[in-house]
This record gives structure tokens, C-alpha cells and sequence, in this order.
């Protein structure tokens, strides 16, 4: 129960600083991907944000023998860089430039109640299972 | 401008603190196309979490609504039809690919896993192909 509700607290903030950040603004996410255009760098700085403090977080948690709230951690461990690793980030990558949504902000901006976030989340999800279609039958995760 | 950077490091810092706690408190990564995709196929004692992290994206939104609503402006002038492509492909990819710009971009970067700092510049520069063609092509209005 409590690894539930600290889930629900890690997703408001997450929601908090997505709308601060200006992730939410597709046209803003497109005007950072638009490096050949008029481009606006701020975006970045999200990012930088997000990985210095995860950085150093990063290692003082894992030197915990557990998490506080679960038995034990869930961290990915793989390496490999994988044709499915590179041509989904590829896919990813032209879907992110063509709505100007990535998924925690399309979620997030539901909350506007506009008709476009709707329709993309919708679309996203129906793209989930879509992918496991094709990997129940062909396993192109392999 | 210089405001926009301002948010956008004050965002992020915020961002990380957030998938600071989620690995604090129960172990793992803010990754958020993951978190979802968990959704569609319920396991047992799997699924709570991640509903109810989806519920706190939604609250967050609420609350950014209700401060400033401009926080949702900005959006795209493109046809009904290119946003369902843009959603598929971001559904498809990001489960493909193993993350998004949450867990690759931010949890897997901070800590130094190589698959997903491939993954980010791909992503980041199949973007910027994507822009500089779309806009030839008139896909943005």
C-alpha cells in the first residue's frame, strides 16, 4: 500500500516539474528539435536538470542494501545495444517530432481537457499494443 | 528567454527529484512509457503502483491547470491524422526501444548505462530529422 501511494506522490511532482519545465508545450518541444530552424535550446536544460540531481541521488540510494519501501530494486541491467533498442528510439524519436509529445507529458497534459492529448495518449496506447502484436508473432524484440 | 532556461533547469531539477524518490522508495526507475505499458498486460501485485503513478501525472496536471493554465498552451497546428501517427509511433517505439525520454533520458543517462545514452542521441536526432522534413513537407501548418 504505501509503495502504491509513494508511487502516486513521485507522479504529481513528476507531473509538477514537467509543467514548469515547458515539456508540456508541444510547440516548444518542437522548437528544440528544430536545431536547423529557429531553434530554442531551452529544453535542454530539463534534461541537465533531471541528470544532475539523479546523478549523485543515484549513487548515495544504491548503496542502500534496499529500497525503503520494497524488498528489492528494479533497476535494468542490460547492455547490449540492440537493432530493437536503436530502431525504436529511432521510431520514438519521429513521433516525438511530429506531435511534440513524449509520454509523460501527453499524460500529463490530459488534464487540459483539450481533444489533442486525448487523441495522441489514445493513439500511444493503441501503438503499445500494436508492438505487441508484432512481438507475440514475430518477437522483433529479439 | 532567459526565463525559459530558468524553468526548464528548475523543471528539470524538480523531475529528478521526483525519480529520485520513486528509486528511494520503491527501487525503481520513473520510466514512463514502461510505468504504462505495465498497465495493458495486469500482473498481479504489479499494476497498483502504476496506476496509481498515472493518477499523480494526472492530479500534477490538475494542480498546473489550476495555478496556470498556459502551461497547455503551445499546442501543434497539424491535421487530426498527424497526431494519431505521432501517438502510434511513440507507443510502438518507445516499447520497442525499451524506454522514453523519462527512462532512457533521465533515469539511464544519470546512471551511466551506455544503451540508453544511445538511445537518447538517437531519439533526440531522429527528432531533429524528423522537424527539418516535416516542416519541408508542410506537415506543420
Amino acid at each position: 500500500m504505501k509503495n502504491r501511494l509513494a508511487a502516486l506522490v513521485v507522479g504529481f511532482i513528476f507531473a509538477i516539474g514537467l509543467g514548469i519545465s515547458g515539456m508540456t508545450q508541444p510547440q516548444k518541444v518542437v522548437g528544440f528539435l528544430d536545431v536547423f530552424g529557429k531553434w530554442d535550446p531551452s529544453l535542454i536544460f530539463v534534461m541537465v536538470g533531471g541528470i544532475i540531481v539523479h546523478f549523485v541521488t543515484y549513487k548515495l540510494i544504491r548503496k542502500r542494501k534496499s529500497p525503503l519501501l520494497h524488498t528489492s530494486w528494479h533497476v535494468p541491467t542490460k547492455n547490449e545495444i540492440t537493432p530493437a533498442l536503436v530502431t525504436g528510439a529511432l521510431l520514438f524519436g519521429i513521433g516525438w517530432g511530429l506531435g511534440g509529445f513524449c509520454p509523460g507529458p501527453a499524460v500529463t497534459s490530459l488534464a487540459s481537457f483539450e481533444l489533442r492529448p486525448l487523441l495522441f495518449v489514445a493513439s500511444m496506447l493503441a501503438g503499445m499494443f500494436l508492438f505487441r502484436l508484432l512481438d507475440k508473432k514475430m518477437q522483433i524484440k529479439k | 528567454m532567459h526565463q525559459d532556461w530558468i524553468n526548464a533547469l528548475f523543471g528539470g531539477v524538480i523531475i529528478g527529484i521526483a525519480v529520485s524518490l520513486m528509486l528511494l522508495w520503491n527501487g525503481r526507475v520513473t520510466g514512463i512509457s514502461g510505468i504504462i505499458n505495465g498497465t495493458l498486460s495486469p500482473l498481479k501485485g504489479d499494476t497498483g503502483w502504476r496506476v496509481l503513478f498515472i493518477i499523480g501525472l494526472l492530479l500534477g496536471g490538475l494542480a498546473l491547470k489550476v495555478l496556470n493554465p498556459n502551461i497547455f498552451s503551445g499546442n501543434l497546428e497539424t491535421d487530426t491524422w498527424t497526431t494519431v501517427v505521432a501517438g502510434l509511433l511513440v507507443g510502438f517505439g518507445t516499447i520497442l526501444g525499451s524506454g522514453c525520454t523519462s527512462g532512457h533520458g533521465v533515469c539511464g543517462i544519470s546512471r551511466m548505462s551506455v544503451r540508453s545514452l544511445v538511445a537518447t542521441i538517437i531519439f533526440i536526432s531522429a527528432g531533429v530529422v524528423a522537424v527539418v522534413v516535416f516542416r519541408r513537407l508542410g506537415v506543420f501548418l
